[in-house]
């Protein structure tokens, strides 16, 4: 149990994706400038971390492992999470119109988001069991939720502050990103395993 | 032995999700609004973007969607009457922020003047335009639905818009030759 929590502890907040491993950033730059939208691509960035790291795993244990074929890993969990984007797309559309629209473009943009295929290989590396695999997914989708909305907040009242001007747009985002990174390794430690 | 089962992993897997797609694709199909269909069938398809839509099936979605709908000007009042039908509502008549109702138009390129830069063939929301880069473009009359969004990007100003010489109703079927005869006949 208490091997659970570290496990999401260290993802959420220790070893977050986007600010200490760098992972996903593209998503966290470019989505961070509405807190709506940031919303929306965290919803969907968990459902479908969640649910690529357990596709991973299987396909890596009943698949790539019993057939001694484990270098092909990288190409077939990236087959397997756009299947699985794609497959809960047509889902979600159907069953909740609502949801759909509020996740909207961001589910398949999710496909080509590295933090998704870096928690499948991340997976094999720490060799996590199912369970495992799903709550490290999980929790990475924590973290990238957490930091991309407290990001966007940031950027909201950015939007509004005077800004010198050789700062002004991305660079400042870029630096306020920084100083975020510099703040989230003072978690560094916290949990030695 | 490895190149077998590698080529056996990666077919498994293809097979499985390309399965697994298409099944989804069928049993979780989603049927479109069918007034939507019926209402963009009404409009004229010039995707001229007068109503402030960016085409005209985005405009029949905003009217499924409670949208005024008089805001089409290449249709005039013939679409908007056929839509008040339709949605059995009051005919409007046309928004007048939106542009006038013309007489269909063609678009014209005066072709000693062009300097073929493409530029109006990437505005054309129909491609009723042909050419190539430095090469003289023209419009084919057939596929121009007089939208003058062409009008705007050309740096030398030299389309024009031409009221359509041709008819709006269908001719009479061209004659035979014998039945020609009989008529020339008649004609003194």
């Amino acid at each position: 149990m208490t091997e659970w929590i570290w496990i999401l502890v260290g993802t959420v907040l220790v070893n977050n994706f986007v600010l200490v491993q760098f992972l996903g950033l593209c998503p966290f730059m470019g989505v961070s400038t509405k807190i709506d939208s940031a919303i929306g691509m965290s919803l969907a960035t968990t459902f479908v971390l969640t649910l690529s790291s357990a596709v991973a795993y299987l396909i890596y244990t009943f698949l790539l492992a019993p057939l001694d074929v484990e270098f092909l890993r990288t190409i077939a969990f990236i087959l397997g999470i756009a299947v699985a984007v794609q497959f809960t797309e047509m889902l979600v559309r159907k069953t909740s119109p609502l949801l759909y629209k509020v996740l909207g473009i961001f589910l398949p943009l999710i496909t080509t988001n590295c933090a998704v295929l870096g928690v499948a290989l991340l997976n094999l590396g720490k060799a996590h069991n199912f369970f495992e695999s799903l709550l490290y997914g999980f929790g990475a989708a924590l973290g990238f939720s957490l930091v991309l909305i407290l990001f966007a907040a940031l950027r909201e009242r950015l939007a509004r502050a005077d800004v010198p001007e050789p700062f002004q747009g991305p660079a400042i985002g870029m630096i306020s990103a920084g100083i975020m990174a510099l703040a989230f390794m003072g978690f560094g430690g916290i949990g030695a395993p | 032995m490895i190149v077998i089962y590698s080529i056996v992993a990666a077919l498994l897997l293809t097979a499985l999700g390309g399965a697994l797609l298409a099944w989804a694709v069928e049993r979780f199909r989603v049927e479109g609004n069918p007034l939507v269909d019926t209402i963009d069938e009404i409009l004229p398809q010039t995707q001229c973007g007068q109503c402030g839509y960016p085409g005209c099936r985005p405009y029949a979605e905003a009217i499924a969607g409670g949208d005024e709908i008089n805001k089409c000007p290449p249709g005039g009042q013939d679409t908007i009457n056929a839509l008040a039908e339709l949605l059995d509502v009051e005919a409007p008549s046309l928004d007048a922020e939106h542009g006038e109702e013309k007489p269909p138009m063609v678009a014209v390129i005066r072709e000693a003047e062009c300097i073929g830069c493409t530029k109006c063939i990437q505005a054309c929301p129909v491609d009723a335009i042909l050419g190539a880069a430095k090469q003289m473009h023209t419009v084919i009359e057939s596929e121009c639905t007089g939208c003058d969004l062409c009008l705007e990007p050309c740096p030398v100003d030299c389309i024009d818009m031409v009221e359509l010489a041709r008819p709006q109703v269908w001719p009479n079927p061209q004659l035979i030759a014998t039945d020609q005869r009989g008529q020339l006949e008649a004609t003194p």
